[in-house]
């Protein structure tokens, strides 16, 4: 049980500029439902791992930092999943609000509820992370259906507030051009998703999950190559304005 | 003043036609420019031949160990040397220090000793009659050590003193050398010699000794008249054009660093000044951008090509054989306008047209206010070459009042003709901290420093204990810092004065003496530990502490945590209200730096371990910045524990360098030069005072430190300064590639 006010983080990162726009201050909350295969940081998977913070401290942080934030920056909620901990966080972006500093939210779309919702509606940006198009592989992949990963975007659509879809790519698990098609094609008409960010899969997490005793699973998955990315890249293009590898 | 000038018509008229003032000038006749970089030119074919050539001579210095050659038969004056040339057909700016490109030149008033044993480790020997010269004069070297106590000559050598300029120049004074280009020698001379008649009265020591100054700033302009004859030049008249006005600002220059090789020989503030005249002439279509941009190259090429003399031991202290000929770049002028012209940027080109380079130190003076355009530029330039560092020109000019001055060697700042420095290196302040622990006694030998500090009681330190013995060690360290500066500054007056800076500088400037402090991030993990957790000290058989035992977290600096954070700033208030508290030579103006040069490596060996946990002989942080690894939190939360330092009680420097890797900047070249310039405003915004920018790989660095040879032109900025990567020492190789590397992947 977390303390009222607190926020169970895993670690803050100051110069966020991969996490939304500009220069953002990160913070990655602790707890996640997912069990993504290439996860980078399984640390921050066990619920009751990390530390509490105040989130008073964390408007503090942000407050020190806003000179940085300039025009675009500002603070982004990663994690982890982050609804895991939706009604602190709305307090929270509430409270960011009040202070000018723009909210950025990453997540997997693990939950769409009334809660969720109110969160929603306080975050300027929606990173959602869109693990495979297909329920099969989603499930191969992260454990979970996709199911309430599409409701969030169709949701979000709805709000017609900002969103990015961010596109995990694993060669030889999500580089299904028909799948990528397919994924195109879903969201084509979303008038809320100004970019799609691919994510190119490393492996600078493995050693975490050799230290939690875990077995990896994708030991013999190289990174994609600059030339399957640009492939995947063009591919989305088709459907997607602005489309980076991130 | 009468009559003194004799420059074209169309210049704005202004009180710089009566008096030498160079800043009404360019306040007059300055074109701020707004606009972006697209207007710049590439190198010229001259400019490719003539870099080639400097090119072949550096790889011939490596080659030979670092140093090409010496003039061991010459004793450097103004006039000292034939003219030298790189090519003198493709030269637009000519002159060097010596009659060969890259040969160095002794400089023996500084110390004697010193030069002799520089020559000897080159495997040479000082000529027969310039040794002999010594056995009759002083130098500045054997006045100081007749004056020093034997309190002095112990925190010396026991290194809680370090680096002072008493066996070598203490340079740090920047000669306003705009002022031949705008006046002429002539013109200057008249204006000293009636300074010196206005110096009557009643004859103290002070107005003796500065009718005899003055005398010698005279000699000292009749000597660049010399020198520039020797390469077919009429000094002593302004400057008529571009190329002269280069020609003429390089030569004032030049005339400094034949006479004197302090540490750190800033060239100052000249682009704007410079920019008057290339304007002028672009306009006239008397020149075109590429040679306008071909003057700038063909300066900044001679400007990297500046070497003195240096033994072995200099390098521990100042590694990578460095000039500091720091050049401030941009900032705004009071009224509101940019100071920035199309000259700022060819000066960046020049990283672009000849490749990255140290030396000239480009330093851009940030404002929040600057031109985007020239936002975009500088942080575009530092991804792309890494060889620029950003001081808060905001702060600055409101903390100091006035919008002309240059920085000095690294990072401190200097009104231009106004004012000078009286440079002090620094104490290691940490060795401070183990005496404070130590009852007195230096950590390594035992040797009694300090009198009166008791011993620690108990099982683990107590903070209110610890901090009580600091501050007494503290006040001792300011007195005796004191006493050895006041003796250096004195006799360097007496015995190596700078006649052809002064030259150029107001008679009887006001000064500021700078004084510096190491090590403060150490000091302030070290208190924060004692105070928040639990520090035992692991003592020998004679109660010397030799290690300590850290149980439990305590908040380190670098993470943007007031607990902490607040411990470095009250110490650095501390140390320096307790040099405030002492008199001073000259009555010069305290000021104090957290900075350390890439001599933090040279503390690190020096010191013993420390309450923080950090082992004995581990490198300090550089300048202020945050232990290595413990800034957990990313890179602003960095920024923002070295912005909260007081620049009033720094004002000499708070020195940061920061490493990053490309991408963490962003995932896009544009992302990147966005990101970087935000970056920029939010840390002047907060104000923090000074920023190295390396953008730089690891794994390059780590290429480079196993294939130097590959990497030749390889610059990387070191607290305060850049530095060439493959004349670096191995250590301070290692020291730089194990800095932290901010990268958020």
């Amino acid at each position: 049980m977390v303390a009222a006010h607190h926020l169970r983080i895993h670690s803050i990162e100051s110069f966020g500029t991969h996490d939304g726009p500009g220069i953002r201050l990160v913070i990655f909350a602790q707890g996640c439902q997912f069990r993504c295969l290439y996860c980078a940081n399984p640390d921050t998977w066990d619920p009751h791992g990390g530390r509490e913070m105040h989130i008073d401290e964390i408007v503090q942080l942000a407050i020190s930092q806003r000179p940085f934030f300039g025009k675009r920056g500002g603070v982004t909620i990663s994690g982890g999943e982050p609804t895991l901990q939706r009604v602190v966080l709305l307090e929270l972006f509430q409270q960011l609000h009040a202070a000018g500093i723009n909210t950025a939210l990453d997540s997997n779309g693990r939950l769409l509820n009334d809660e969720v919702k109110a969160l929603l509606a306080e975050t300027d940006y929606l990173l959602l992370d869109v693990k495979h198009i297909n329920d099969d592989w989603h499930k191969q992949l992260t454990g979970v259906s996709n199911e309430s990963v599409l409701q969030v975007a169709a949701y979000r659509e709805q709000t017609g507030k900002e969103m990015w879809l961010r596109y995990v790519l694993v060669p030889g698990w999500s580089d299904q051009p028909e799948y990528l098609h397919q994924l195109g094609r879903h969201f084509a008409h979303y008038k809320s998703i100004k970019k799609l960010e691919i994510q190119p899969y490393h492996r600078l997490g493995v050693h975490k999950w050799e230290v939690l005793n875990m077995p990896y699973q994708l030991n013999d998955v190289p990174p994609p190559t600059q030339t399957q990315l640009n492939e995947v890249a063009t591919i989305f293009r088709q459907y997607f304005t602005e489309v980076v590898i991130n | 003043m009468d009559a003194i000038i004799s420059t074209p018509a169309p210049f704005a008229t202004g009180r710089w036609q009566q008096h030498i003032d160079v800043r009404d000038f360019i306040q007059q006749n300055l074109t701020p420019y707004t606009g972006d970089a697209s207007f710049l030119e590439g190198p010229t074919k001259a400019t490719q031949q003539l870099w080639q050539l400097c090119l072949d001579a550096l790889k011939a210095e490596r080659d030979n160990g670092g140093c090409l050659s010496i003039d061991t038969d010459t004793i450097s004056t103004i006039t000292s040397h034939a003219p030298g040339y790189i090519n003198r057909d493709l030269e637009k700016i000519v002159g060097l220090q010596t009659n060969q490109l890259l040969r160095r030149a002794m400089k023996p008033f500084g110390g004697f000793r010193v030069v002799d044993g520089a020559v000897k480790e080159k495997g040479q020997q000082v000529a027969q009659h310039v040794r002999e010269v010594f056995e009759y004069v002083k130098d500045h070297n054997s006045a100081v050590f007749q004056a020093y106590d034997p309190e002095i000559l112990a925190f010396r050598s026991k290194g809680v003193l370090t680096g002072l300029p008493d066996n070598y120049a203490r340079g740090r004074i920047i000669g306003d050398y705009r002022r031949l280009a705008l006046y002429g020698a002539n013109a200057l001379i008249a204006a000293k010699k009636a300074d010196k008649l206005a110096i009557d009265g009643e004859l103290t020591e002070h107005t003796i000794r500065l009718r005899e100054e003055v005398s010698m700033q005279i000699k000292a302009l009749e000597d660049m008249k010399a020198m520039g004859a020797m390469y077919g030049l009429d000094l002593s008249r302004p400057a008529q054009n571009a190329q002269e006005a280069v020609q003429w600002v390089y030569m004032a220059y030049l005339a400094a660093v034949k006479e004197q090789d302090g540490a750190a020989m800033s060239l100052g503030n000249a682009s704007a000044f410079l920019d008057i005249y290339i304007e002028r002439d672009l306009q006239a279509g008397l020149i075109t951008e590429a040679e306008a941009q071909e003057l700038v190259d063909h300066f900044v090429m001679k400007l990297r090509m500046i070497r003195h003399l240096r033994p072995g031991a200099y390098d521990d202290i100042f590694g990578g054989d460095p000039t500091w000929v720091t050049e401030a770049i941009g900032g705004q002028l009071a009224d509101g306008r940019t100071k920035v012209t199309k000259t700022a940027f060819r000066f960046l080109q020049t990283l672009y047209n000849l490749g990255a380079s140290p030396e000239p130190n480009l330093t851009v003076l940030w404002s929040n206010q600057l031109p985007e355009g020239f936002k975009a530029f500088c942080a575009q330039v530092s991804i792309d070459t890494s060889s620029i560092q950003y001081e808060n020109d905001d702060m600055m000019r409101e903390c100091r009042g006035t919008d002309d001055y240059g920085i000095a060697c690294c990072v401190s700042h200097q009104e231009i003709g106004k004012r000078i420095q009286f440079f002090g290196a620094r104490t290691n302040l940490v060795k401070t901290l183990l005496l404070a622990l130590n009852e007195g006694r230096e950590e390594k030998e035992g040797t009694t420093l300090l009198k009166g500090i008791a011993p620690l009681e108990g099982e683990y330190l107590d903070y209110e204990a610890v901090m009580a013995n600091f501050k007494k060690s503290m006040d001792e360290v300011a007195r005796v810092y004191t006493k050895a500066m006041n003796i250096i500054h004195y006799m360097h007056d007496k015995y190596y004065y700078e006649k052809a800076q002064l030259a150029l500088i107001d008679t009887d400037p006001g000064i500021d003496i700078a004084y510096g402090a190491a090590g403060i991030s150490i000091i302030a993990d070290s208190l924060s530990a004692v105070k928040h957790a639990k520090v035992k000290a692991i003592r020998n058989e004679a109660g010397l502490t030799e290690g300590f035992e850290v149980t439990g977290d305590y908040p380190m600096f670098g993470n943007d945590d007031d607990r902490v954070d607040q411990i470095a700033c009250e110490i650095t208030d501390y140390f320096f209200a307790a040099l405030r508290s002492h008199k001073t030579y000259k009555n010069a103006t305290h000021t104090m730096s957290l900075l350390t040069i890439t001599s933090n490596v040279m503390y690190g060996k020096m010191t013993g371990a420390t309450p923080d946990g950090r082992l004995a002989g581990e490198p300090f942080a550089p300048g202020a910045n945050p232990m290595h690894g413990r800034d957990v939190n990313g890179a602003i939360a960095s920024l923002n524990s070295v912005a909260k330092f007081d620049y009033n009680s720094a004002m000499d420097g708070i020195s940061n360098t920061m490493s990053l890797v490309p991408k963490s900047l962003g995932h896009n070249k544009a992302a990147q030069v966005e990101n970087l310039t935000d970056l920029l405003d939010g840390y002047f915004a907060k104000k923090g005072f000074h920023l190295n920018v390396n953008v730089l790989d690891r794994d390059m660095l780590m290429d480079a430190y196993e294939h130097p040879e590959k990497y030749p032109q390889l610059t990387i900025r070191v607290s305060g300064y850049a530095v060439n990567f493959s004349r670096l020492s191995k250590n301070h190789q290692l020291e730089v590639i194990t800095r932290t590397f901010h990268e958020n992947m």
